[in-house]
């Protein structure tokens, strides 16, 4: 039998309204990734993660363990799951991620950072404050539950000043920037998603010599909701590489099937084994993705056949210093926020 | 036999999140859907309009298959926020099947 959609559904709500995030995550394994940047704590301008690459650990596991439970009979037992689940943890107790995958998404997030810090990018960070952006309770139309929690995000960064927002994945742009000032008449900060940052500072050039084609997966919510087409495909050519598009991409992109995951493990599998085709049939093994759902559910989909990162993997590789911290050799211009 | 449900037709009435009249029924939607699902949305959205609850309610699994990919909405030669309408019936959903 088929995952029971309100229980699962129930289970990641009650975890947003009770632990703050639809997988309860470890606060401290979130922030690890910025250990050694230097990076301050708040300011007028942060970057803001939504612990999105953070969450993902947590997500791989537990589709590893749902997925193993749907078409059973034990599928019946989720919706005990969710009555245990109000009381104690359960989802920390299911779902353990490995600590591979929590290095590989923390590393993601700390190229991101270098690049910034390599642009000349002034910026803070909330650590352990940081809250997740709530796009999936949005997504499954949980609106009051998304309400109450994007209102506590605002609290926070009004706590804290905050009056602009470096984000590094689409669906945290797109609650930020498009959703929340639709929920909360008073929210006004600016938004902007790291690849538009650096795509518009043009003192970042390539330290390191890179080459060779990247094929490209656009985000459905980059590309179709928020309008981000051009600038990773003119930042992966600043660094070096030649762009190579599959035969679905910009606003006319296809979708990965990671938005599906957590509830239809078995058909998101399949939209991203049919994606994976797409970018076997152009020239090119290296993609280049700009999601962290995506880049899990394609890296899952290719079994191999394929090198999938995400884009600041291969950015970095041109723009930074291999294993320092990103700092701009000379600070002449450090132009403060965006 | 479908039944129409005057309380679910109001509710599709008063929100301003639904909208699917400019609809022309044109099937590009599902020609383009990654899911290949005949149903969404074009034929969904003629049951919420008529009020046919039941019909709604049946194809449950379906509304919350969607990606919210929005490639449907790309191609829509009548313009209509098909995602937004998507994410309407999960909230009705939510609220009347599994009370969330």
């Amino acid at each position: 039998m088929p995952l029971p959609t309100g229980p699962v559904i129930g289970i990641m709500l009650d975890n947003l309204r009770k632990r703050d995030s639809v997988f309860p995550i470890s606060r401290r394994k979130a922030v690890k990734w910025a250990k050694d940047l230097a990076i301050p704590v708040g300011g007028e301008t942060v970057l803001y993660t939504g612990s999105m690459y953070q969450l993902l650990p947590y997500m791989i596991a537990a589709v590893n363990r749902m997925g193993k439970l749907e078409n059973t009979f034990l599928a019946k037992m989720v919706g005990m799951g969710r009555f245990f689940n109000r009381m104690i943890n359960v989802s920390n107790i299911m779902f353990r991620p490995r600590g591979s995958d929590h290095k590989r998404f923390g590393s993601i997030i700390r190229d991101i950072a270098r690049l910034l810090q390599q642009a000349g990018v002034k910026f803070g960070y909330l650590y352990k404050e940081e809250l997740y952006a709530g796009a999936l309770a949005y997504d499954l139309g949980a609106d009051d539950t998304f309400i109450a929690h994007a209102r506590r995000v605002h609290s926070l960064l009004k706590k804290h000043g905050v009056r602009s927002l470096i984000t590094i994945d689409p669906h945290t742009t797109n609650m930020l920037r498009s959703v929340y000032p639709t929920v909360l008449p008073d929210f006004d900060l600016e938004v902007k998603s790291y690849i538009e940052v650096l795509a518009a500072r043009e003192n970042l050039r390539p330290r390191n010599k890179v080459e060779g084609p990247i094929v490209i997966h656009d985000s459905c919510v980059y590309a179709r909701y928020e309008e981000v087409i051009e600038e990773p495909r003119r930042l992966l050519e600043r660094a070096g590489y030649t762009v190579v598009e599959p035969r679905d991409n910009r606003k006319l992109t296809h979708c990965c099937g990671g938005p599906i995951e957590s509830l239809f493990p078995s058909m998101a599998h399949q939209i991203g084994v049919k994606r994976v085709e797409q970018f076997k049939k152009v020239n090119g093994n290296r993609v280049a993705t700009m999601c962290p759902i995506c880049m899990a559910t394609l890296q899952q989909a290719t079994g191999g056949a394929l090198e999938i990162n995400d884009i600041s993997s291969y950015l970095a590789r041109a723009f930074c210093e291999p294993g320092g911290n990103g700092k701009p050799a000379s600070a002449k211009d450090n132009r403060s926020g965006l | 036999m479908a039944l129409v449900n005057p309380s679910f037709l109001q509710e599709v009435k008063a929100s301003k999140e639904f909208n699917a009249t400019a609809c022309m029924n044109c099937g590009v939607c599902s020609a383009v859907c990654p899911l290949e699902i005949d149903l969404l949305p074009r034929k969904l959205f003629r049951y919420v309009l008529l009020g046919l609850e039941d019909k709604v309610l049946e194809n449950t699994p379906v509304i919350y298959q969607c990606l919210l990919c929005k490639m449907c909405e790309a191609n829509c030669t009548a313009d209509v926020n098909i995602a937004e309408n998507i994410r309407f019936l999960r909230s009705y959903i939510g609220r009347k099947l599994y009370k969330l």
